[in-house]
């Protein structure tokens, strides 16, 4: 029987060698003469394995990594080798997590429609088909689905809205900008498992009549875009994409349009301005892009993550997954674990895990061995917390009330070198760096704001210029049109409270 | 439709392909953007020049195009070097002592972040964010992405 052999083609397993490793398995598989096959996945989502080389066996998958290219002839001679992690599906980092969206991801051939198919892919989009499509809307809104972008918007509400509006064009738009610091899922799921996006894009589209779909993907993801790229050809090539979705009435083509590099193009009005081929400056609301969006037609903008929730939610129906979670957050969150931390990577789990489990028990503490002093959760636009808040839940709801938000789920974490004084400096220093440029305390207020913070780290007129920054805090939060502006506060402020401290004086 | 990525500038500047771009591109909804991209690709940069063939091409002002360029970091005004490092400066590889990484690679390549060797060798520039947050420190190399980099793998790859 062919030995099946899996290598991962993610862009982060290839940031440390995958193809390399591919490479001397493929030369080691002609030397030897084998009867084998090596087949290039997504990630698994554990990071600080990769790269991880998986051989099927009759029992399951056995994984070792990381694997470097010198040492990958060796796996062939010895089940005991040193890097040996049993069965991958076994390693309690997995085995414990609730992978929906991640279900196939580091599994399947990204680009092959059948294995995504013979894994439970399609199941979603037939059902919807079979149904009218304000029944797939009330689905949507029933499992209580929330965007995944950063604001936590009920996405079937969204959809109602460009369903209930009558236009003879409509667009889904899917917002892969993923600019947030300490995340890479929407990354991970468009190398991995493609198809999943496209299915959730077109099951969005029959919901709300919008036959034309765009991915707008950062420029800093040249692999996930070029990844997409292949799917979409795959996809139209099988009959999904393109006058008649999987031979049904309904049309759906899909683009892709790459940014290009502004961190503002993530914010859905500025990415339609640069969709359109405009300066991506912020648009005011109203009126929503549901009801004037892309080309001025009604659009459904969502995340990555919100879009391929949606093949999961019509499979399975709206109660399956709102019956995980907790809350008003339902369903699983692909939390990404990030920064200074021994084992980080992505990790699927209902809503309710608490920032301990996820940074001491996922995480095992830093990747110096030094203590953990800080994560910041949400982005570059999130709190930084201290462990004392660890036991806080992964819940919108829960986060907003300790002035903190989840944002797209990425943890960032710092050991004990971190100095928050310059944490909250960088803050004020990348709001100005990106800022879109309408809005003064934006463009102008955060630059100052830096300079005082250099005058606090330096130890002039602490107290003074404390007083200046929770000011312009102030006026960044009441005078901003969007949220760069408007949520630089939250690093500042937590900074600031939670570690008074490091702002005390000359160090 | 295809939109040209990462591969290194292949062309000198010459009008009749810049148009030819254009032309071909236009059609899609919301050209400019694809535009730019494949005329930053095949020449490395967007050529001062360029901006009035395609004012021309789409119906739009010279102003009108100038401003999306000078809004958008991924368009050069002027050619990199021959090997570009986008280092990631964003939190989680501020973590993992990227701002240390920087520099170190400051002094190697005897550039500050944003310049370009004098010997054309080099551009260094800072990046917010690579996707790569669990490997930091990131940087795109030449296009190619790198995990858990240090100054010594840096500097081999653009010894190249
Ligand atoms: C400065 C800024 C950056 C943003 N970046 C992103 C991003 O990279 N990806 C994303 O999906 N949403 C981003 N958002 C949120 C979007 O504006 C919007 O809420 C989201 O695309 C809606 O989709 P969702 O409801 O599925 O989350 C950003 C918002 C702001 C203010
Ligand atoms: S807050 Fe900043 S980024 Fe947002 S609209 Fe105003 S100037 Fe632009
Ligand atoms: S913060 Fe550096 S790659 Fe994400």
């Amino acid at each position: 029987m062919t030995q099946l052999i899996y290598v991962p083609d993610d862009a982060a397993a290839l940031s440390v060698g995958a193809d390399e490793v591919a490479q001397a398995i493929s030369a080691e598989i002609s030397r030897r003469g084998l009867d084998a096959k090596l087949i290039r996945t997504g990630s698994r989502g554990l990071l600080w394995l990769e790269p991880l080389v998986e051989f099927a066996t009759p029992n399951g998958r056995i994984g070792y990594g990381p694997v470097s290219a010198d040492r990958a002839a060796a796996l062939f001679d010895d089940p005991g080798h040193p890097k040996s992690l049993g069965l991958v599906e076994e390693i309690p980092w997995l085995k414990s997590q609730q992978r929906l969206t991640f279900a196939r991801c580091g599994i399947t051939d990204p680009l092959s429609l059948k294995e995504y198919e013979s894994h439970g892919g399609l199941k979603g989009l037939r059902n919807a088909l079979k149904m009218p499509c304000t029944d797939i809307v009330e689905q949507i809104v029933d499992s209580g689905l929330r965007g995944r972008g950063g604001a936590g918007f009920p996405t079937g509400i969204k959809w109602r809205t460009v369903a209930a509006t009558q236009a003879a064009q409509k667009y889904i738009v899917c917002n892969a900008d993923e600019g947030d610091s300490g995340t890479f899922a929407d990354r991970m799921l468009m190398e991995g498992d493609p198809f999943l996006l496209i299915e959730g894009m077109i099951i969005a589209g029959i919901a709300v009549g919008a036959t034309k779909g765009f991915v707008y993907i950062r420029s800093e993801y040249p692999h996930a875009f070029a990844k997409m790229t292949r799917a979409i050809e795959v996809a139209q090539a099988g009959g999904l994409l393109g006058r008649s979705v999987l031979g049904s009435a309904h049309r759906f083509d899909l683009e892709l349009r790459l940014g290009a590099g502004a961190y503002i193009c993530g914010e859905e009005t500025s990415l339609l301005e640069s969709l359109e081929g405009r300066r991506g400056q912020v648009r005011p609301k109203p009126p929503l892009p549901a009801i004037e969006g892309l080309f001025g037609k009604p659009t459904v903008i969502n995340n990555v993550l919100s879009l391929a929730a949606v093949p999961v939610i019509m499979a399975e129906g709206a109660a399956f997954y709102r019956d995980f979670g907790m809350g008003r957050s339902r369903g699983t969150m692909p939390v990404q674990l990030a920064g200074n931390v021994r084992r980080g990577g992505l990790i699927e789990r209902a809503f309710g895990l608490s920032l301990r489990e996820i940074v001491e028990e996922y995480g095992g503490g830093t990747a110096s061995g030094r203590p953990v002093r800080a994560v910041q959760v949400g982005g570059p636009l999130g709190s930084y917390w201290p462990p004392r808040l660890f036991d806080t839940p992964f819940d919108y709801e829960t986060f907003a009330e300790k002035s903190g938000m989840i944002g797209h789920g990425g943890v960032v974490v710092f050991d004990d070198t971190v100095e928050m004084a310059k944490q909250a400096r960088f803050a004020l220093e990348f709001c100005a760096i990106e800022s879109c440029g309408k809005c003064t305390p934006c463009r102008i207020g955060s630059t100052r704001g830096a300079e005082t913070l250099d005058k606090i780290i330096q130890g002039e007129q602490v107290s003074e210029n404390m007083l200046l920054i929770r000011d312009l805090c102030e006026v960044l939060r009441d005078g901003s049109l969007c949220a760069l502006g408007g949520l630089t506060p939250m690093p500042v402020l937590s900074a600031m409270d939670h570690f008074p401290e490091d702002f005390a004086a000359v160090k | 439709m295809t939109i040209m990525l990462q591969k290194p500038p292949s062309a000198a500047w010459n009008p009749e392909s810049v148009r030819e771009i254009a032309e071909r591109l236009k059609p899609l909804d919301g050209p400019l953007l694809p535009i730019l991209h494949a005329i930053n690709d095949q020449f490395g940069f967007v050529d001062e020049r360029a901006l009035p063939i395609l004012a021309d091409v789409l119906n739009l002002t010279r102003a009108e195009v100038q401003g999306v360029v000078s809004f958008y970091h991924d368009f050069r005004r002027s050619p990199a070097g021959r090997h570009v490092v986008k280092i990631c400066r964003a939190e989680a590889c501020q973590a993992m002592g990227a701002e240390r990484l920087i520099g170190e690679l400051e002094k190697s390549f005897g550039v500050k972040l944003g310049e370009t060797s004098a010997d054309g060798r080099v551009t260094l520039e800072a990046v917010y964010c690579l996707g790569n947050c669990a490997l930091s420190p990131a940087a795109l190399i030449d296009g190619k992405l790198h995990g858990r980099l240090d100054a010594a793998r840096a500097q081999a790859q653009v010894g190249k």
